[in-house]
């Protein structure tokens, strides 16, 4: 069943009906995290990078105008030609006009979460124009026509048998083939040739930088640098959080990155562009898209921090069980579930339930995010804004009432515990998802005041 | 010193594990502390705050601060209902509930940081898992978190070392959710299951007889689950093994 057109709740239900699958997926992602600790242990200074990358960020938020302006002047004075988009419907015109004005009706695109963001390949095909996913595991999910489950890894809710079939099926490999070398190399072959003849290439950017007016593209596959040295047209999509103040910066930045998002020292790439090559074109997006209006909700500004490691949903263990399409969103896991609820309230509504506060994400963003204190904030938010069901709201009225009154709240509790001892079936059955997998408390004759008064209030 | 301890209790502490409590005020006393239990306390209002209803919550915050205002520390043998006093407790008379949130205690910070026990007379000769419940870890500090490079400490450990004969293992996830997450657990049932199956596996890899923790959410969740499976694997609040005698 397609996840995606189910709440958070429903999409794990489905999702673990496959009890093996579910303990790979996480354990897939454990190791990510492991990874990650050993990566970060290494370095005495990490606990101080996290805040001086929080801060810069913070410096960032509070002079986004400012950066923004000088950012555009510097890239202008390089030669890049800068485009700004109020939101997704915007970007994906402006691309679409770049690839037509270039007479281009294919494009090659290294990972980019703000396409995705936009549904700029849905656009595009719709308007007749090829987009081909250059980094393997976007690749991989684009083939199978399913968004990323991650925005680092966005094929890893597959193993290596799934990609076996989709690579037989599209790019015609042995049947039952799985060994990754073989199927590498046959996507490499692909890729090749969509390198080789494509004239308009898109990037994403990881950090803009606005002293200099250039951009840092970080990838593991090169596949940025190919798409972009081989076209005549560069393409490069921000979201306008992406901006730091100045080069030394990246200092902090890159050493965190990819630390937290694969326990590798630094991305095998690092793409510095400043300007186009002699005949070719360089543009930048940037975009908005909703971004401005987060920036003004003082509880849930600092969520554009975000440097798009994926750290937190390694560690998250509701993301671990419950696979990235749950999330129904571009950007899953915690930090996607405090990032649309601003894109759509009623649509992301579940989103911020999806979590049990335990606190892992806030720990691992390597800007120091709040994000489960965010979590527990959209909640108040999204139920007062009337998001929540009806009966929800009616069941929580109820108990409020029997909780803040010490007489109907011993009451409620002696009846409870009646009720469990003398007739358990009224709850121990299927209509109580705590009985569906576990076993219920078993009910004492007195409460705790009870043997209070009896034995100690003489 | 005399200290006049107020005694809280969480609401399904009181109806479904009074040994949990009685074991936390016979612990008090012990030690010296001259402890109330206010007749009157309820609930902390955590169960509609974090269900998004925070704004329903001033009915339980007033009785909460009419029940606790005016002793020297309040104590309570959960994590996750003091985190939530010490963040969310506001009230009709604000003077009060903010006195409340800096004399709040969770059991165990108590212990080794108010009274700074260095002795128990407790024994429990058998093998422990302790469940470092994350409100408690992640909220209260009360022990060192594994996604930090930070020198460790726990304060639960540090008092369990203390108990005799007590063999304490080590997990493959020590600080991992077990997914009971307040109305989390029905509202996400598939996934809360699915952790609390997991972490109660860790802790039964490593061939424990008891699992403790310091909330008895966790240990309710994980209870339910190792008595599904027809498990011997008991679960004991830090209270109840910090007490036992053989």
């Amino acid at each position: 069943m397609n996840q995606l057109n189910l709440d958070h709740a429903h999409a794990a239900i489905e999702f673990n009906k496959n009890e093996p699958r579910v303990d790979w997926h996480d354990e897939t992602l454990w190791f990510v995290r492991t990874k990650r600790d050993r990566a970060v242990a290494q370095l005495p200074e990490w606990e101080q990078l996290r805040e001086a990358a929080s801060q810069i960020k913070n410096h960032v938020l509070s002079n986004m105008h400012d950066l923004l302006a000088q950012f555009e002047e510097n890239a202008k004075r390089n030669g890049i030609t800068v485009h700004w988009a109020t939101d997704g419907a915007e970007h994906n015109a402006i691309i679409h006009d770049l690839i037509q004005k270039a007479g281009a009706t294919r494009m090659v695109k290294s990972k980019s979460m703000l396409t995705e963001e936009c549904h700029l390949n849905d656009y595009l095909t719709r308007h007749g124009i090829e987009v081909i996913d250059s980094d393997l595991g976007e690749r991989i999910v684009q083939m199978r026509k399913e968004p990323p489950s991650h925005i680092v890894l966005p094929a890893i809710h597959l193993t290596k048998a799934d990609v076996g079939e989709t690579f037989h099926e599209h790019l015609g490999t042995e049947k039952g083939a799985t060994d990754p070398q073989y199927l590498t190399e046959a996507a490499r072959q692909h890729l090749r040739e969509t390198f080789l003849t494509r004239k308009v290439a898109l990037t994403g950017v990881n950090f803009a930088i606005a002293e200099t007016g250039g951009f840092v593209v970080c990838t593991n596959e090169g596949n940025a640098d190919m798409g972009a040295h081989l076209a005549d047209v560069h393409i490069a999509a921000m979201g306008f959080e992406k901006i730091i103040p100045r080069a030394e910066h990246l200092g902090v930045f890159l050493r965190l990155l990819a630390r937290s998002a694969t326990g590798q020292p630094i991305t095998t790439f690092s793409s510095h562009f400043h300007r186009p090559r002699p005949g070719q074109e360089m543009h930048i997006v940037i975009v908005d898209n909703g971004r401005s209006r987060q920036l003004g909700r003082p509880d849930f500004r600092n969520s554009l921090k975000c440097i798009r490691c994926a750290a937190c949903m390694n560690t998250c263990p509701v993301y671990r069980r419950s696979g990235g399409h749950s999330y129904h969103s571009a950007v899953a896991g915690p930090i996607g579930s405090i990032l649309a609820p601003n894109l759509d309230m009623k649509l992301n509504a579940d989103l911020p339930f999806a979590s049990t506060l335990c606190g892992s994400c806030s720990n691992v963003c390597p800007v120091k995010i709040d994000i489960h204190d965010q979590l527990y904030k959209w909640r108040q938010v999204l139920m007062q804004e009337g998001y929540g069901p009806t009966s929800k709201t009616v069941s929580m009225k109820a108990m409020a009432t029997v909780l803040e009154s010490p007489r109907l709240y011993r009451m409620a509790g002696k009846v409870g515990r009646g009720v469990l001892r003398f007739a358990p079936v009224t709850v121990e059955n299927r209509f109580n998802p705590w009985y569906n997998q576990r076993e219920m408390p078993e009910p004492p004759a007195e409460s705790f005041r009870d043997w209070y008064i009896n034995n100690k209030k003489a | 010193m005399y200290m006049k301890v107020g005694l809280f209790i969480p609401c399904y502490i009181d109806q479904f594990y009074p040994k949990v409590a009685i074991a936390t005020l016979k612990l008090l006393e012990k030690v010296g502390c001259d402890v109330a239990y206010p007749l009157q306390q309820t609930c902390c209002g955590q169960p509609m705050a974090n269900s998004g209803y925070e704004h329903l919550t001033g009915g339980c915050n007033d009785n909460f601060v009419s029940n606790f205002a005016g002793y020297d520390y309040i104590v309570s043998p959960s994590g996750s209902c003091t985190l939530h006093i010490k963040h969310h407790l506001h009230g009709t008379n604000e003077t009060a509930a903010t006195e409340i949130r800096s004399r709040i205690y969770e059991l165990t910070e108590f212990l080794t940081d108010v009274l700074k026990i260095s002795t128990l007379e407790a024994t429990f000769p058998y093998r422990v898992g302790l469940h470092q419940s994350c409100h408690g870890q992640r909220g209260l500090h009360l022990a060192q978190m594994s996604e930090l490079v930070a020198p460790p400490y726990s304060k639960p450990v540090q008092l369990l070392n203390l108990v005799k004969d007590l063999e304490l293992i080590q997990l493959d996830r020590r600080d991992e959710c077990c997914g009971f997450g307040g109305t989390f657990c029905v509202t996400e049932e598939a996934v809360s299951a699915k952790m609390g199956k997991d972490r109660v596996a860790d802790h039964l890899r490593h061939g424990v007889h008891y699992i403790t923790g310091v909330d008895v959410s966790c240990l309710m969740h994980m209870e339910g689950i190792l008595k599904r499976a027809n498990s011997n694997v008991q679960v004991k609040h830090i209270a109840e093994i910090l007490t036992a005698t053989v």
